[in-house]
């Protein structure tokens, strides 16, 4: 499994990064997480508000942090 | 009744009369004083600016939850010329929006074929008309005052837009931006808890983003209001002198700050006797230009591009400044 978060480095993408991490540890899961700051390649994703979560090349949420456990539950589908 | 509203929630005289109360038999300080005033001042405006700050932008959260920004896109993709450019502008007050999502939004806008006018539109009056600030407006001075400041900050969308729709300025946009294809995303549907809690994480998001404004500001303005004597303020910024809205868009445009750290400054500026206009160039500069947004701008249109937007928008705050200088007496 391969996890993007798309941001332009604010806080809150760094906060997501941070809550993304904590939900793999969690559940026990090995990806790895590729932080996405630059435009070009954020804009290939059609998402207009950032942080965005990316799973396996599709877009799971933009424009939020999401909490540890939403992440859980995302990834756990 | 409309009278008792405006003042008892919108401009909180119930807290002003309490601050009040605390300054003269707790701290035993002359309200007169300088020292009690500014006290005074600090306490009220920033209790009132917190309080109207989170009620508000929860309420216009859950009305902004209904216009994310894949929505604005769509709708506007269907207008054309000035429409399209007004409708941009009336929507920027209302689609949620962070600086930090200013360069994805501008992407989306572009590549989806939207003019770019229009998306200049939209970005101009996003940060420059806040559904909030209109009412923080009405609360520190009165709604003659935030209806006439929405109307202009529509108006200065409209036309810097507009003029930047007319100057073709196609070819100064990066090259990247156009190619960037971009996938027709959905919009979220949303249930009511769901529009609750974004409505809840904003107030968060924003008041952990702005409290630092909003406490400098009022301070700056406590300063204004009781230590710096009137008469340096009026040799410069007074109403009198013609270069005085000049100076103050100027001193705004690279500063950083939320619209409300710089309404209290605004509001001390008047009191002073500082022009209306000077004082809303001051807000508007500080609000709708500032260095970080520049920089974040310059990463996807060319310098040319860059440079005329902010020389239309300074021109037209500007403008609106001597405007509001000249019929101030309509308002106050």
């Amino acid at each position: 499994m391969e996890i993007k978060i798309l941001g332009s480095g604010c806080k809150k993408c760094n906060e997501l990064e941070e809550n993304t991490k904590q939900a793999l540890k969690e559940i026990g899961l090995d990806a790895k997480v590729i932080k996405v700051t630059d435009f070009k390649e954020i804009a290939k994703y059609g998402v207009m508000t950032t942080p965005a979560l990316v799973v396996d090349e599709k877009v799971v949420s933009k424009g939020k942090v999401l909490k540890k456990d939403e992440i859980i539950e995302i990834l756990s589908k | 009744m409309f009278n008792w509203i405006n003042n008892q929630i919108f401009k909180m005289e119930w807290l002003s009369n309490l601050v009040e109360k605390f300054v003269v038999n707790i701290c035993n300080l002359d309200i007169n004083s300088r020292l009690g005033a500014s006290i005074h001042f600090f306490i009220y405006d920033s209790i009132k600016i917190f309080i109207l700050l989170s009620v508000l932008i929860f309420l216009i959260s859950y009305v902004q939850s209904y216009f994310p920004p894949e929505r604005t896109k769509k709708i506007l993709g269907r207008f054309h010329g000035i429409g399209a450019n007004t409708l941009a502008a009336l929507l920027g007050t209302v689609t949620p929006f962070c600086s930090c999502s200013s360069i994805p939004l501008f992407i989306g806008f572009t590549s989806a074929g939207l003019p770019l006018g229009v998306t200049f539109s939209f970005l101009i009056s996003s940060p420059l008309v806040d559904l909030a600030s209109v009412i923080l407006l009405a609360s520190i001075f009165n709604w003659k005052i935030a209806i006439a400041y929405v109307i202009v900050g529509v108006i200065l969308a409209v036309i810097g837009g507009s003029t930047i729709d007319k100057l073709h300025m196609e070819e100064y946009v990066e090259e990247f931006v156009y190619s960037s294809n971009q996938l027709d995303s959905d919009v979220d549907e949303l249930k009511v808890k769901d529009r609750i809690d974004f409505s809840k994480q904003q107030v968060k998001d924003i008041v952990k983003r702005v409290w630092k404004y909003v406490l400098i500001g009022v301070f700056i303005g406590s300063l204004i209001h009781n230590y710096i004597p009137e008469n340096i303020i009026n040799s410069i910024l007074g109403k009198d002198k013609w270069y005085s809205v000049l100076i103050a868009t100027i001193v705004g445009i690279p500063m950083y700050a939320d619209i409300f750290g710089t309404l209290p400054i605004a509001e001390a500026l008047v009191a002073k006797g500082v022009g209306l206009g000077t004082a809303l160039s001051f807000m508007m500069a500080v609000t709708a230009l500032s260095l970080p947004s520049m920089i974040m701008l310059s990463k996807v249109v060319k310098k040319k591009l860059l440079g005329i937007f902010v020389i239309l928008v300074t021109t037209g705050i500007i403008i609106i400044g001597y405007t509001f200088n000249f019929i101030s007496y309509l308002f106050i």
